[in-house]
């Protein structure tokens, strides 16, 4: 016990001093913008947005393939691999692997130890404290949903605190499509559960007066699409904030020059470590809502 | 064009003032309820983080429209 945590703590160590180094040290390379024209210029919207190359800094940029935009049914599809993209993959391509190796070793090992361990708490963290207080018993039937849910923005969220790498979440695409999905499976566990006409009967609280029904179908009607929405803007703009915090405060160092290192330094360090803790809020949150809109969508009564 | 800044400072201001009085308000009545009832506390502390993530998210619509103030001006 007390060799993984002081080994994990040097870890910390190491990756907090690289990603200050790579920040401090490569100032001109990080934030000249590309062109030669805005040379020292810091551009905030160029940090938040999609681009078709991984900017790697000191050590060059990988330029990712394009392809030709396809047309299907008179909309034109872009099917270029973006920024975000990529690192959607190498998200994906890690999670299957370490929830992989997690799973292997607790087959083999008849008590969990190890990642196994690490992960089966997690695992039982989402059943536990999420699913089952929301959902009851039932839910338990969707735990393989929410814990896709859970892990995959967890893991997009971490992943961007690796220096040289971005949050796929940071783009507002792969957060209205988590929404999204989480939207389609509430319609879908709603009707299962009541029958299509009965879903949109409840839709509707029932023992209102006549008079007020057309103002009331339409507010739970808006309704329906405002809970998706703010799943997906309070993942985006968490995130967003954060980078863009992070990126206003070393930016100090530029207004201030050396005076300023002393107060940007540790104040993004702070905020590197808030991020830590948003991350694995932000998953738990929006794992923790979709939960209750989905048990809103079955139980209607209240 | 310059106003638009302005407006967009005023606003985060705002969006500030109002999520931090929200929180605030949530968070003192969450530990009164702690304080009276202690075993209780795991299920306040897991409705009083829903009920912070629901005003943050408000928070955070006006925000955004700040930023959108602040850029495309």
């Amino acid at each position: 016990m007390n060799i993984s945590y002081s080994s994990l703590k040097s870890i910390f160590i190491l990756f907090f001093t690289f990603t200050i180094i790579s920040f401090i040290a490569f100032p001109n390379n990080s934030f000249a913008g590309g062109s030669g024209e805005d040379e020292g210029k810091v551009d905030i919207v160029d940090k938040v947005v999609d681009h078709d190359y991984v900017d790697f800094y000191f050590l060059g940029k990988l330029k990712l393939p394009k392809f030709e935009p396809v047309t299907i049914a008179g909309i034109t599809f872009d099917f270029s691999i973006t920024k975000s993209l990529f690192m959607m993959m190498l998200v994906s391509v890690l999670l299957v692997f370490v929830l992989y190796v997690a799973a292997s070793s607790n087959k083999k090992n008849l008590v969990p130890k190890g990642i196994g361990n690490f992960i089966e708490t997690i695992v039982v963290f989402v059943r536990d404290e999420i699913v089952i207080p929301n959902m009851g018993k039932d839910g338990v039937k969707m735990l393989p949903f929410f814990l896709t849910l859970f892990f995959f923005i967890l893991f997009a969220n971490l992943f961007g605190l690796i220096p040289f790498m971005a949050q796929p979440t940071k783009n507002i695409n792969v957060t209205a499509a988590l929404a999204l999905i989480v939207f389609f499976v509430t319609q879908a566990k709603g009707i299962q559960a009541n029958g299509f006409f009965g879903y949109c009967k409840g839709l509707v609280p029932h023992g209102i007066p006549t008079f007020v029904l057309p103002i009331m179908i339409v507010v739970e009607f808006i309704g329906l699409f405002t809970k998706p929405f703010s799943l997906l803007m309070r993942l985006f703009a968490n995130i967003t904030a954060g980078s863009i915090i992070i990126l206003s405060l070393i930016s100090l160092i530029f207004i201030m020059s050396y005076a300023g290192i002393v107060i940007a330094v540790p104040f993004a360090l702070f905020i590197y470590l808030l991020e830590i803790f948003v991350s694995v809020l932000q998953a738990y949150i929006f794992t923790m809502l979709a939960t209750l809109y989905i048990n809103m969508a079955v139980h209607q009564d209240h | 064009m310059d106003l638009a800044y302005l407006a967009a400072g005023i606003g985060a201001g705002l969006v500030v003032i109002g999520a931090g009085i929200g929180i605030g308000r949530l968070a003192a009545s969450a530990m009164e309820a702690t304080g009276r009832q202690p075993e209780a506390t795991g299920d306040i502390r897991t409705s009083m983080i829903i009920a912070a993530a629901l005003i943050e998210g408000a928070a955070l619509f006006g925000l955004v429209i700040c930023i959108l103030l602040a850029i495309k001006s």
